[in-house]
């Protein structure tokens, strides 16, 4: 199915719009970590080798807030591992999409986090031959990782440069945005119990364990359920 | 500081290569193939929950829990994701300013 180009017009420029707004909500929290990381003794190009090298914000909020509360530099390290577990199930999900080999491939695998695998999955991918997943994802991550790091550099030199994230409600925004991208994947009632089981685990788990692990502790759910129908219909 | 920030940056950048070089074969398994279809979708569900209801370590009801009720309407009615984020923002900012939720 090969829809017009005028159609394909349409859909880009809502995909780019749609990009670059995720890009700014997520750069005030840029802002942020870059104040923080340069209050927790971070020198600035340590700050913003976090945001340019380890690029998900997950771990670099934790890495820092680790070493802010006293943890060593090894527990802070590993908990940024563990952050970035999930990352590799959004690359497994991503790479047959994209089809990109070598440094195409190498780009794209830093690019995959949170908002950009959220973004490309968030379009039907029978579309357009998979151009809108594809440039979903690009447009996305490439948004996000650049204002992202400007956010940095802004906030790691001027701290407290803007106020509180939360006043303008971007907490909230961030939830949403992520809830409006998980939204069109939910297609059967397979994916709504996944969903649902997924974010109790994740709501059980947060008083127990430190912060990060309830997401990956929601993994299990879609391990599960996966494991479950595929045997039921083979 | 120096090595944390760069073993740190290694190992998530490691994680996110790891997914990308799992053979296709592999993939293709039906079982495997569900299962990581599923996954971003109980991941980010999770996600959205931690990022609706936790605070740290705790669990709070706080302004995140209406906007995201009123995110959740805007969804219903097919609004566009910008508006959808808006919707949110303007009413948990709101919420905050006339200090009737934290």
């Amino acid at each position: 199915m090969n829809a017009d180009e005028s159609q394909w017009h349409l859909v880009r420029r809502q995909i780019v719009a749609n990009a670059t707004s995720i890009g700014f909500a997520v750069a005030m929290y840029g802002v942020s970590f870059g104040a923080l990381g340069t209050t927790t003794g971070l020198t600035i190009p340590q700050t913003m080798a976090l945001s340019l090298l380890m690029f998900t914000g997950a771990s670099q909020f934790t890495l820092v807030s680790t070493l802010a509360s006293g943890g060593t530099a090894l527990t802070a390290v590993v908990a940024s591992w563990l952050m970035g577990t999930r990352n590799a199930a959004y690359s497994m999900r991503m790479t047959p999409i994209l089809k990109t080999s070598g440094a195409g491939r190498l780009v794209a695998v830093q690019l995959t986090i949170d908002e950009s695998t959220a973004m490309g999955l968030a379009q039907d991918e029978e579309v357009f031959e998979g151009r809108a997943s594809r440039l979903a994802f690009w447009a996305t991550g490439l948004s996000v990782y650049l204002l992202w790091n400007l956010a940095t550099f802004m906030g790691a030199v001027s701290v407290s440069a803007i106020g509180d994230p939360k006043s303008f409600g971007l907490d909230a925004a961030i939830a949403a945005g992520l809830f409006a991208l998980v939204w069109p994947q939910i297609k059967s009632r397979t994916d709504l119990s996944v969903a649902f089981g997924g974010a109790l685990i994740a709501l059980v788990f947060t008083p127990l364990v430190s912060p990060g692990v309830p997401v990956l502790a929601a993994a299990m759910v879609a391990i599960i359920v996966g494991w479950a129908t595929s045997r039921r219909i083979t | 500081m120096w090595i944390a920030v760069l073993a740190g940056a290694a190992g998530c950048y490691a994680l996110k290569f790891v997914g990308s070089i799992i053979p296709s074969h592999i993939l293709e398994q039906p079982t495997v193939k569900k299962i990581v279809l599923l996954l971003p979708i109980s991941l980010l569900s999770a996600l959205v929950a931690v990022q609706t209801f936790a605070s740290s370590q705790a669990l709070v009801v706080d302004a995140r829990v209406p906007a995201l009720a009123a995110a959740t309407v805007a969804l219903r009615f097919k609004a566009p994701f910008i508006l959808v984020v808006l919707i949110s923002a303007v009413t948990a900012a709101a919420l905050r300013y006339f200090e009737l939720a934290i």
